[in-house]
């Protein structure tokens, strides 16, 4: 044993019990995974290697010791959930024998495959999974920073910074304060999110400040789902919501954070009682310091089995991969993580990687018991990635269906909704 | 000339074994994340464990993809899978026979 080795295991205070059964290097396909980052990428990688791979070694490294999910925070925001339960921890994971260390990673040292963490250890490991996740590009909106967050709310990253500040805004607002929601260009965290948030901000203020307006400035002209948002807007929260892309001047430029107020492209300034701000976006700072992002602040991957190509032996997964088609979601993150200790487990046992295919199943609450969905299956191919032709897509428009019928299909994904939440946090921190 | 044969043989019969086996734990990942780890389902999500010989769920898998099913996501996920993957499903969320 290395005394880099021991340290570590004298770093991480584990149980005996936990810290004692060493993985013989003579055993078919055993070997140390490390994954750095336990949000749904990580957690779902952590638990699918204990579950299907029992000769793995399995270290979580993660220095947060909860995790509040992003998906449902727009139902924090709207009042219809509390914060935890959005919010798990990682002591069943633990409990499964993996080795959860809650520490910031300082450097990955891939010429010795070792992770150096901020304690001074360091992690040896034969196999390495990064799922980092994502980091704001504070200045790219001008003036808005992190002390300009405090005041106008991002509640896109919220192990940083709590969706429960935006939404104790919203409870403080008074009656007919406006709502700005400034929201980015492609791509970023959680494409239908910034449109779910619209319509669970819209159904608090329908029910609580009906005076109230929210205007959306988007960055781009076209969105997920859009046409079903759009049609549920005019339904359920008519004269509520003001939405404008960018060939109408949705961009915004620059905010005043003193002022609350945002500044679009074509120099129209528009103040609001809240502004939340949801910023452009980059791969999280560990994985562009370990050399993972190209210059497009972004991770590309390998498609047959998601090692980088830019730094060899790690794989990365999740939203801060360039995985086009594939959307930046948990569901994403989870397929990824599966297939890449797959690809870890067969290559460890001398095995050609197994093919991949990636699922998407991503739904939003647009009202009490409305809720539509995307859904996709993604291939690899020599090049990238390819949807599955003929397959995936989203809920038919409501002109499609009989009124009966209408009905029946969003409230049944409403409750799918909440079904598939259980569901995969369950797998993940259960 | 004899050995050759029998290497042959076993690695024809091992190959399929193990895909079967690396493939199944990615394949139900799609099926997972709503129905839950084992398929039990989930506030409303149906169970889709043991509910149904193979082939019956191989039937209703392509009648989904065929839109001659009711479904709210399940049309839209069921084409994205070839006949080789539906039967893997098949074999592990079926009924034991």
């Amino acid at each position: 044993m290395s005394i880099s080795r021991r340290n570590f295991l004298a770093a991480a205070a584990l149980p005996a019990a936990l810290a004692a059964p060493r993985i013989s290097h003579a055993q078919a396909g055993a070997g140390r995974v490390v994954i750095i980052g336990g949000g749904f990428g990580g957690a779902s990688a952590a638990r699918f290697a204990r579950d299907n791979f029992p000769a793995l070694d399995v270290t979580l490294i993660e220095p947060s010791r909860s995790f509040t999910t992003c998906p449902y925070g727009n139902l924090v925001l709207a009042g219809r959930r509390d914060m935890n339960s959005i919010t798990f921890g990682y002591e069943k994971l633990a409990a499964r024998a993996v080795r959860v260390v809650h520490q910031s990673v300082v450097a990955v040292d891939t010429a010795a495959k070792q992770v150096r963490l901020a304690d001074g250890a360091q992690v040896p490991y034969d196999r390495l999974i990064m799922s980092p996740g994502i980091d704001l590009r504070w200045g790219a909106i001008e003036g808005y920073d992190e002390a300009a967050s405090e005041r106008m709310p991002h509640g896109w990253v919220p192990s940083l910074q709590p969706i429960s500040l935006l939404r104790r805004q919203l409870e403080a607002m008074p009656d007919g304060g406006n709502f700005i929601m400034v929201i980015p260009d492609n791509p970023f965290r959680c494409p239908p999110g910034p449109y779910e948030r619209i319509s669970m901000v819209a159904d608090y203020l329908k029910r609580a400040k009906p005076r109230s307006k929210l205007i959306a400035l988007d960055a781009k002209n076209g969105f997920s789902k859009q046409p079903l948002f759009q049609d549920a807007w005019a339904e359920l929260y008519p004269g509520i919501i003001e939405w404008r892309g960018a060939s109408s001047d949705g961009r915004v430029m620059r905010v005043n954070a003193a002022a609350m107020e945002v500044e679009t492209e074509f120099g129209e300034k528009l103040k609001g009682a809240i502004v939340n701000v949801i910023p452009p976006q980059m791969a999280a700072k560990i994985a562009r310091d370990a050399g993972l992002a190209n210059q497009s602040g972004w991770c590309p991957i390998k498609p047959a089995t998601l090692e980088s190509t830019q730094v060899e032996g790690i794989h990365v997964l999740g939203d801060a991969t360039i995985a086009a088609p594939m959307p930046k979601s948990g569901f994403v993150a989870s397929s990824h993580a599966k297939h890449a200790v797959a690809c870890i487990a067969a290559s460890l046992a001398g095995r050609a990687p197994p093919a991949a295919t990636f699922f998407n199943t991503c739904y939003s609450h647009v009202g009490p018991e409305y809720g539509i969905s995307i859904v996709g299956v993604f291939r690899s191919g020599p090049n990238g990635f390819a949807e599955v032709e003929g397959s995936g897509g989203v809920s038919p428009r409501n002109a499609a269906m009989t009124a009966e019928r209408r009905k029946e299909q969003r409230q049944l994904e409403a409750l799918y909704a909440d079904g598939w939440y259980q569901s995969i946090t369950d797998e993940m921190f259960g | 000339m004899h050995l050759k044969i029998r290497l042959c043989f076993l690695f024809l019969t091992a190959t399929p074994a193990f895909a079967q086996a690396a493939d199944t734990p990615l394949l139900i990942g799609g099926c997972q994340g709503c129905h839950g780890a084992s398929g039990q389902g989930a506030q409303g999500i149906p169970s889709i464990k043991a509910n149904h010989s193979r082939d019956e769920f191989i039937a209703i898998m392509r009648a989904f993809g065929a839109n001659e099913r009711p479904a709210t996501v399940m049309g839209r996920i069921s084409r994205g899978y070839t006949p080789e993957q539906i039967a893997l499903l098949a074999a592990h969320y079926a009924r034991p026979q």
